[in-house]
């Protein structure tokens, strides 16, 4: 794997974490590193489109909150980071998040941060499809008898 | 015309206030927080989301909340609050392909591959009220089904089964910027791009109406659910700062495929035609109304005649579909139209009495 591609998957990782598990494993890092502001973060929509059929031209649907900021770290690592909600600290500790990844600490990042997030957001699904599992349904058609 | 009013603040005050202690209900019950609302009547807030055009479950709750659970009042503060948010960007097309599906049903084609998924949903239950809500109890588990190689099963699009015969038309991606309605008055006629995007924020209401009409033979199209699937994908978006693009997030949408029957045209060859509905949330009836709209509105394209249908005008439906045009507009007629109205008296009054000086001229003529 390109280190955009992984690059591009810890981001779509945190982004779609819930604040609050964000801020349980973030909280060591945020007290530990300081960093500065290159953009603050703020609220903004971003217009969601949608294919006309699935696989057709596309259309604007709707819009979705977002929070965005971007930070330096003091070793000049830049972090940025976009995430669904109006939350700032969840956008604050993904743009952490990602700027530390591309620092020598990466592999404690990935191990306390990360993994737990992938491993979480695991279960999640597995609870939804095991539950659709459970509700997949055999339908039959009746033959009629001509008797 | 309307001619602005000055005074009644205390008088408004009051009401306001008055409005507050009644949202609030009896204190003596617990108040609502917003997490309930959210997680408890969470069909409420997928309407607000979908007919309000922001998607954002909390905000969805705290509108409920303020507009003490009269929905149209809270999409009217959503889309008022969407006004204020700085536009960043927009998506990538959702792929609905990949979604992960908590429900879907294929009313055409029993043995789908990928399977049919109930979901969590009302269909085959018995509409009668079930007391046992009424006293606080505990759940039962839903049953979940282990299934590692469930896990990685695609669900690929039924519309695709039917495309490999020809059987259907189909639905050619282009790289065409879809035009906005929340940028750009909507100019008529509209593009198909632009009737979606009108639809899919339109009051469910109206497009149920409209959608059974067709039903009813007013335009009729001979719909089937070829598809119906609810579930979760991803929201992925060019960042500039980047260059490459990134999942922002994850939604969970409605999406409804019709397959229509079509006997051909001038144009078209004899073949299914297709009817499309995408939603915020899970707004499966709004879907499926969608749908059915969207292709009695493709009459044109399809080279089919005009049967006079209102679901086949598109000046009526695209102008009249969006609830909180229509409030904000019926709603206003009783606010202060005092000088509005003091001229229509004086109007009706010079009328009268030129009716009557007329009338007893002609009595005096007569004598």
């Amino acid at each position: 794997m390109d280190d955009q591609t992984k690059r591009k998957n810890w981001m779509g990782l945190l982004a779609k974490s819930a604040p609050p598990t964000m801020e349980e494993l973030c909280a060591p890092l945020s007290a530990t590193h300081s960093f500065d502001w290159l953009r603050q973060p703020e609220t903004g929509g971003v217009m969601v489109r949608g294919r006309t059929g699935g696989t057709g031209s596309a259309f604007n649907m709707g819009e979705v909150t977002v929070t965005r900021c971007s930070l330096r770290l003091k070793c000049g690592a830049v972090g940025h980071a976009y995430v669904q909600g109006r939350d700032k600290a969840h956008a604050t500790q993904a743009a952490l998040v990602d700027a530390l990844m591309q620092t020598a600490q990466a592999e404690h990042v990935e191990q306390d941060i990360l993994q737990p997030l992938r491993q979480q957001r695991m279960q999640q699904q597995a609870a939804i499809q095991g539950r659709a599992n459970a509700t997949k349904v055999d339908f039959f058609t009746m033959v009629r008898g001509d008797d | 015309m309307y001619v602005a009013v000055k005074g009644g603040e205390k008088a408004i005050d009051a009401a306001h206030d008055w409005l507050a202690e009644v949202r609030r209900g009896d204190p003596a019950v617990a108040e609502l927080s917003l997490a309930q609302i959210r997680e408890q009547m969470s069909l409420a807030v997928d309407r607000v989301m979908s007919e309000g055009s922001l998607h954002d479950p909390d905000l969805a709750a705290l509108a409920i909340k303020q507009s003490r659970g009269d929905l149209i009042e809270a999409i009217f503060l959503i889309r008022a609050y969407r006004t204020t948010l700085p536009r960043f960007g927009a998506s990538h097309p959702i792929k609905t392909d990949t979604m992960q599906c908590q429900r879907r049903v294929s009313a055409t084609f029993k043995d789908v591959p990928g399977g049919q998924i109930l979901g969590p949903t009302f269909d085959y239950t018995h509409r009668l009220l079930d007391f046992k809500l009424a006293a606080e109890g505990a759940v039962p588990d839903a049953p979940v089904e282990d299934d590692p190689d469930l896990l990685a099963e695609r669900k690929p699009h039924v519309m695709g089964f039917l495309n490999k015969d020809s059987l259907i038309e189909t639905a050619e991606p282009d790289d065409e910027t879809p035009p906005d309605l929340t940028r750009a008055p909507m100019e008529l006629p509209a593009n198909r791009a632009l009737r979606l995007q009108n639809l899919t924020r339109a009051d469910e209401g109206f497009l149920l109406g409209l959608a059974y009409s067709t039903q009813r033979g007013y335009a009729r199209n001979h719909a089937f659910v070829g598809e119906l699937r609810i579930g979760k994908v991803a929201v992925e978006m060019d960042i500039p700062e980047l260059g490459f693009a990134v999942e922002i997030g994850e939604i969970t949408v409605t999406e409804c495929e019709t397959v229509n029957q079509f006997k051909g045209s001038k144009t078209e060859p004899p073949q299914f035609t297709r009817g499309y509905g995408l939603v915020f949330g899970q707004c499966e009836r709004k879907a499926i109304s969608m749908a059915l709209v969207d292709r009695a509105l493709r009459w044109k394209e399809l080279g089919e005649d005009n049967a006079g249908a209102p679901a086949q005008d598109e000046e009526f439906v695209l102008s009249h579909s969006d609830n909180i045009q229509a409030t904000g507009f019926l709603e206003h007629i009783k606010l202060p139209h005092y000088v509005d109205f003091q001229s229509e008296l004086e109007l009706i009054r010079s009328i009268r009495a030129a009716a009557n000086a007329a009338q007893q001229d002609t009595k005096i003529t007569a004598e």
